[in-house]
């Protein structure tokens, strides 16, 4: 039940400040989404310019950069993700406290890029843990990084408190933890994890 | 900087017997290289090394190659004797043809390695190969690591990808690669793992493989 924006304004010009729990709640959440220290190549050096002085990242919301996945909102996946990797992306993920969410930076991280038919790399981070902004490019410019990190947060705005729409950690039933991948003999098992991620169907 | 005939005849004269061959590089680089006998390579780096007129002291790049078996069929003309009747007489006679023979040379590892000399800073890199008897159970080669210190991890590089074990090495164990891993990805009979579900692209090997899972799609997208 959100209040009409002209209502809101008109009451806000003369000092009566209107709102919603949910408004409040997700206001509260979104202008502090801090990031853990995640980097694995390249996209980590655009990631660490955008948090420079120059496209700085702290004035929205993202202060600090924390070392523990425990005290940390978001996980920017940066990088190429090996197999080697990644059942240890999908640990720190397991150990990330809800609400948590996934950024997957770069051409690597969403369909493991142009390093796609290398034998030690995982085409996406997506087929193991729930990513919530894609941002392409290779590496994508800081700005990009900026306006993926914006898109987050109107995500986190639009979140309900009830309802079906409800988020992941608002949700009894949805799964708090995700299986971590085995390094197998040939590839990782499973390839892929099937309540996450399904191959997109092409029409040729 | 010596060229290859000259630091073979200095090889020859410092390692007496070390059986060391030219294989030459008929590209316009010409960078030719020795190819030296496993037997005797730690005897011959050690030379390069210490040498005060080579003085290779920088091993900057260890690579490997995958020979895989080369059939090679040969036309040959074989004369042999056949019984035929020319004009109503029976007779043994000499008759020529023409017969495919094929032989099969076998495939071995190769480990390249490229010297530089810092002390000397005189020019291109010494090139040294050493080949594996085969690429199945015989793949064992000298290290060079108690020489070289550079070659700790490019040995265990070309122990992770192509399979070539290197006796001496202080802490062989594979290192791009996780530990349980049973394949070395460089090898040419490598076959990867079947994730191709998602092939925006595809073409060439790769098309094949993916096409597999279009099936899969096609019967998806009928059923929607």
């Amino acid at each position: 039940m959100a209040v009409d924006e002209q209502l809101k304004i008109e009451l806000g010009k003369q000092g009566i400040v209107v709102t919603t729990l949910q408004e409040l709640y997700n206001w509260g959440r979104r202008s502090s989404v801090w990031p853990m220290n995640f980097g694995l190549a390249c996209c980590a050096i655009e990631m660490i310019a955008t948090t420079m002085a120059r496209y700085d990242l702290a004035r929205f919301g993202a202060e600090v950069f924390r070392p523990s996945p425990r005290q940390a909102d978001l996980m920017i996946i940066s990088g190429t993700v090996t197999k080697k990797m990644a059942p240890q992306v999908v640990r720190l993920y397991n150990q990330m406290a809800e609400p948590r969410y996934v950024i997957a930076m770069g051409a690597c991280a969403i369909s493991g890029g142009p390093f796609k038919q290398g034998y030690n790399v995982l085409k996406g981070i997506d087929r193991y843990i729930p990513v919530d902004v894609h941002i392409p490019g290779c590496p994508p410019r800081p700005e990009a990084l900026l306006q993926a990190f914006i898109t987050l947060q109107k995500k986190i705005d639009a979140q309900p408190l009830t309802g079906e729409e409800r988020p992941r950690f608002l949700d009894e039933k949805a799964p708090g933890e995700f299986p971590v991948p085995e390094q197998g003999e040939h590839d990782l098992e499973p390839p892929a994890n099937k309540s996450v991620w399904s191959a997109p169907v092409v029409i040729r | 900087m010596k060229t290859v005939e000259e630091i073979r005849a200095a090889i020859e004269a410092g390692v007496p017997g070390a059986g060391v061959e030219i294989v030459p590089n008929p590209g316009p680089a010409a960078q030719h290289s020795l190819l030296l006998d496993p037997e005797r390579a730690v005897e011959v780096a050690i030379f390069l090394r210490d040498d005060p007129e080579l003085a290779l002291d920088f091993l900057s790049n260890v690579t490997g190659v995958d020979w895989l078996d080369k059939e090679i069929s040969e036309k040959v003309k074989v004369t042999h004797q056949v019984t035929k009747t020319v004009n109503g007489v029976e007779q043994t006679v000499d008759e020529s043809a023409e017969e495919v023979r094929k032989h099969v040379v076998p495939g071995y590892l190769e480990v390249v390695y490229h010297l530089y000399s810092m002390a000397k800073k005189d020019g291109g890199p010494v090139v040294l190969r050493m080949r594996t008897r085969n690429r199945t159970d015989k793949v064992e080669l000298p290290s060079m690591t108690s020489i070289w210190r550079s070659a700790e991890f490019q040995e265990r590089e070309v122990f992770d990808l192509y399979g070539v074990v290197f006796k001496g090495h202080p802490d062989l164990r594979r290192i791009l690669m996780w530990e349980g891993f049973k394949d070395h990805p460089m090898r040419r009979d490598y076959v990867e793992p079947d994730d191709f579900e998602y092939e925006p692209t595809a073409h060439d090997a790769v098309l094949t493989r993916a096409k597999t899972h279009h099936e899969a799609d096609a019967a998806k997208g009928e059923g929607q």
